[in-house]
């Protein structure tokens, strides 16, 4: 993993003029109230993005936010950068134009777990195989808030909400695992509570050349109360939630007791009980492996309706071409091999006669 | 005895029919043979989707504008790529209009047929009228061809096509003769049929050669042999013309010189011009062009046209669906690049929530969009113009958005310009409504000095617009320009004006979230004062006489057929007004006193009265429709008697 200075020295966002003057979290505060509801799960992310923004040293007028529609959408009114806050699911596409053709922009997605894979999925899909320089992150709360709390496409199977009073139908997606299968370059996940792991995660985010998708688990206390409680509670989360990092055996549970193993028979992932003989075969995780394979098989690790065994951290972040480089590359080619434009010429063609007066 | 006509009044625009009498002044003979002038033609070639007969009417095209003859094309071709061959589903065609004076439509109906097999002659033959010469490839009528399409009897032998001058020709076999020399198979070979019939037609019409083979030496560059085989064929074509006795006379048309007021021209498609108008715009906007866009016909040409320049900074976005073509294209505008999104009608549904966004935020976006037959999938390739009323009112809420039709192929260019004219400055999307017919229509066109380009430059803003009580100096992202009503346009990247914009209602001013009825009501009206205010030029009247009492009113591609109908009327001694809309909305400012100073309007479109509907609605006047919906112009020959009868009514 490329090293992250706390200096405004982000590789990845080079091209992006850095601040003049030292900056702070109140740099970012917008002058708007924050208008969601009482103990939300966003006011700790929008803290943690606030207070991380220093870091990166970037001219705050070169940074956007772009949002879709949800409660996580409102996020761009309360950051003091432009922001946009678009129409139901499309942020992806708004932003793929805005970073592919202003290469000297931080550009950041904020979305939802409806916004981004009901309404948007074929957005945000089209977004991770292109690899645009954007960081989308996704709050998931497994509920529809705005709506005052009908179900989502990742609520549990058989969840009973307003609009599904008997249970819901349709299996819920992994968001982590379709992106992954979107041939997405960066996939990690955090928790909203965990504001170290959160800002680490973001961190890692925007030094990421290309599309980064950050899953960030959410709570809503209105609609949703408790659905991440099993990552939270001190005891069941050592138990639930396996942390991953790159370079480091990828051991969880109450004193690392537990581990993931590659089952040499099928070469699917299992979770095992640390022995002295099988110490050996624990898994070290590698987010830079070229096939994602072995990322899916670690997203699917946990259980769609008790989240036990939910990998969080950065999943995989691999170097592939970006989509605004490469189309600013053909620009230049262009130029370069038939020179810089000539209207006169190219409005005259080949083919002109001439009518003399 | 030849059926060409040739009208002897220069003005006297699409005077059709065979049955008129032969003014053509004979110019004696060379070469053994009778050499004709005409004053004007109209040729068709037919033939299957896999026969070439668009490549050759482009060619044809091509050697005719650059002869300088006035022209104007229509190519009409079925939405299969390949339908299966020999049917009546799969013929292509591609009409020729060319004159020694100015003329404005494709032309009713051709003087001249070339049918490459019997689909071709079967699906063409209603628009033919006697007298006209058919040109057939026999090759292709054997009885199980045209059995295919219908044709019990062989229509080359049972005289049902008495009364037209038929040249029966066996293209296939001279094209194969003529490049047996060359390591083709017969099949191979007799693909160069259609070079053969363009080599014929242009040895009939005096047309230059040089540019087809420059042509084909440059489209098959990789491989020379397929060009010389062309080339071979389409000689061999020229040559079976000048000996054959079939073909006793051919014909010229003289340059149109009177035509044109002085400059350098070139024959240009609607598409293409387009294209060239929007790059245009943004040298003239110092704004790089953001094209997001979606495959659909039969806008694509656009997208494959811009994607070629990209040495003018232009960037082309292919998106994961119309949607997305826009989003992309609206995320640029707010970045600061001249925006364009290109679609057809089932596109824009698709946009409609897009561009209620791009209302709210009052950003610069231009939507292409070019009309094809609806609803739904409907007719991919023909055209219509049924897309008004989507274009005005296509949106929840109140989304005013200002609509510019271009009116012939080549007005294409100078409509886009106006189009990104009124969204620089208004800060407002706008709808550019052109259709099939003029996308893939073309004629010539004054190529212009760049000097003559409108001044398009903006200013972005650069620093505070607003002093609040305090005195603290702020910027309000919907502070208004107090002419234009325009908001500022302030970039990212841009120090101290970092701002939040959404789709959500905003409070006058700052921009931010409100929910207040009393600001809603005042943002709502505001939005449609300003796209009201946008200034358009007088609708011009064009009433020779003084004494008309009927006015027909026309938008967009109706143009042409209107205005020849309106010269037939006149010719025949009528009176009639004539006025054509290109700004839909706002509608010029003086049109209602425009409309009141007739009896009788008429408004002859294709659709069931879309503009009609607007006209009766904002004007209370009783304006008539005259409506066509079958995927082609209007002829004019039909709406002259239209107009007639509404007249002598």
């Amino acid at each position: 993993m490329p090293e992250t200075t706390t200096e405004g020295t982000i590789e990845a966002l080079s091209l992006v003029p850095k601040a003049e003057a030292e900056q702070s979290m109140k740099d970012f505060k917008s002058d708007q109230e924050v208008r969601w509801c009482p103990g939300c799960g966003d006011y700790a992310i929008l803290a943690a993005v606030q207070g991380f923004m220093p870091e990166l040293g970037l001219a705050k007028e070169n940074i956007v936010f772009v949002s879709g529609i949800g409660c996580s959408s409102r996020f761009p009114y309360y950051m003091n950068t432009y922001g946009m806050h678009s129409i139901h699911g499309r942020a992806p596409a708004i932003a793929t134009g805005l970073a592919s053709s202003r290469r000297d922009l931080s550009v950041w997605v904020v979305t939802g777990d409806g916004d981004a894979l009901s309404i948007g999925g074929n957005h945000l899909i089209h977004a991770l195989r292109r690899n645009v320089n954007l960081k989308i992150l996704l709050f998931n709360n497994r509920i529809y808030g705005l709506t005052k709390g009908q179900y989502s496409p990742t609520s549990e199977l058989g969840k009973i909400t307003k609009s599904t009073p008997m249970g819901s139908l349709d299996a819920p997606f992994n968001p982590v695992s379709l992106a992954l299968g979107a041939e997405a370059s960066f996939v990690a996940r955090t928790i909203d509570s965990d504001r170290k792991h959160l800002t680490d995660v973001l961190r890692q985010a925007a030094d990421h050349h290309g599309t980064a998708l950050v899953e960030i688990y959410q709570n809503c206390n209105i609609f949703n109360d408790g659905a991440f409680d099993a990552l939270k509670d001190k005891e069941q989360a050592q138990e639930a939630v396996i942390r991953l990092e790159h370079g480091q055996p990828i051991r969880f549970g109450a004193h690392g007791t537990k581990g993931v193993v590659r089952n040499p028979t099928t070469g699917d992932l299992e979770v095992v009980e640390v022995s002295e003989e099988n110490q050996s075969r624990i898994l070290v995780h590698d987010a830079q492996a070229t096939s994602p394979t072995t990322a899916f098989a670690l997203s699917r690790l946990a259980d769609a309706d008790t989240l036990h065994h939910t990998p969080i951290g950065v999943l995989r972040s691999i170097r592939r071409p970006v989509y605004d480089t490469l189309m600013s590359d053909q620009l230049d080619t262009a130029v370069e091999q038939n020179g810089k434009g000539d209207l006169s010429a190219l409005l005259a063609g080949n083919d002109t006669w001439t009518v003399i007066g | 005895m030849t059926s060409q006509v040739s009208s002897p009044a220069e003005e006297a625009d699409e005077v059709n029919g065979s049955d008129e009498a032969l003014v053509g002044e004979q110019r004696g003979h060379a070469g053994g043979k009778e050499i004709r002038r005409l004053d004007r033609v109209i040729i068709r070639f037919a033939g299957d989707s896999g026969d070439g007969m668009q490549l050759t009417g482009d060619r044809f095209t091509s050697e005719t504008a650059s002869f300088g003859n006035d022209l104007s094309t229509l190519p009409n071709f079925p939405a299969e790529i390949r339908a299966p061959a020999g049917t009546l589903p799969g013929v292509s065609s591609f009409q020729l209009h060319f004159a020694d004076h100015d003329i404005l439509t494709p032309g009713d109906a051709p003087n001249v047929l070339v049918a490459m097999n019997p689909a071709a002659l079967k699906a063409n033959i209603g628009d033919v009228p006697r007298g006209a010469e058919i040109i057939v490839n026999t090759d292709e009528f054997s009885k199980r061809a045209m059995q295919k399409v219908g044709y019990e009897t062989s229509p080359l032998e049972d005289g049902s096509l008495d009364g037209y001058s038929v040249h029966p020709v066996p293209l296939t076999t001279l094209t194969v003769e003529a490049l047996k020399d060359f390591d083709l198979s017969r099949k191979d070979a007799g693909r160069s049929k259609n070079m053969f019939a363009l080599g014929l037609l242009s040895w009939m019409y005096h047309r230059p050669t040089e540019g087809t083979e420059k042509f084909l030496r440059s489209k098959f560059a990789r491989k020379p042999d397929i060009a010389e085989a062309n080339i071979a064929a389409f000689r061999a074509g020229w040559n079976f013309g000048e000996t054959t006795e079939d073909f006793a006379v051919s014909y010229e048309v003289a340059p149109a010189t009177k035509a044109f007021p002085p400059g350098t021209y070139r024959n240009i498609s609607g598409n293409l011009a387009l294209s060239y108008g929007l790059i245009a715009a943004s040298r003239q906007a110092d704004l790089p062009l953001y094209l997001g866009s979606y495959p659909i016909t039969p806008a694509s040409d656009i997208l494959h046209e811009l994607s070629k320049h990209k040495n003018f900074g232009v960037r082309t976005f292919q998106a994961e669906d119309e949607i997305a073509g826009i989003g992309a294209a609206l995320g640029a505008a707010f970045g600061g690049s001249l925006a364009v999104t290109t679609t057809s009608g089932p596109g824009v549904a698709l946009k409609s929530e897009t561009i209620g966004l791009a209302v709210s935020l009052e950003l610069p976006l231009l939507i292409v969009d070019i009309q094809r037959g609806g609803p739904s999938t409907g007719l991919p390739t023909k055209t219509e113009q049924a897309d008004l009323l989507q274009a005005m009112y296509g949106r929840n809420g109140e989304a005013p958005v200002p609509v510019v039709a271009p009116q012939t192929p080549a007005d294409c260019f100078d409509a886009a310009l106006e189009a990104a004219w009124i969204a620089l400055t208004y800060r407002t999307p706008v709808f550019l409504l052109s259709d099939g017919y003029l996308a893939n229509g073309s004629e010539p066109w004054r190529v212009p000095d760049l000097d003559e380009l409108p001044d398009l430059q903006v200013r972005f803003a650069q620093g505070p617009n607003h002093t609040l009580d305090d005195g603290s100096e702020v910027f309000w992202p919907y502070k208004r320009d107090p002419q234009t009503l325009a908001r500022p346009w302030a970039v990212p990247g841009t120090p101290g004006l970092e701002h939040r914009i959404g789709g959500i209602e905003k409070q006058d001013g700052t921009g931010n979230i409100s929910y207040d009825p009393a600001n809603h009501d005042f943002m709502v009206r505001t939005r449609q004062a300003k796209i009201d205010g946008i200034e358009v030029p007088d609708i011009e009247v064009d009433d020779p006489s003084g004494d008309a009492r009927l006015l027909v009113l026309g938008w967009g591609s109706t143009y042409g057929p209107i205005t020849a109908a309106v010269r037939r009327l006149r010719k025949a001694g009528m009176s009639i007004a004539q006025a054509h809309l290109r700004h839909l909305n706002p509608l010029p400012g003086n049109l209602g006193d425009v409309l009141e100073r007739y009896d009788k309007v008429v408004i002859p479109e294709m659709n069931l009265g879309q503009l009609a509907t607007l006209i009766r609605a904002k004007y209370l006047v009783d304006a008539h429709s005259h409506n066509q919906v079958n995927g082609m112009p209007f002829k004019a020959e039909q709406l002259a008697t239209a107009l007639k009868e509404a007249i002598d009514a």
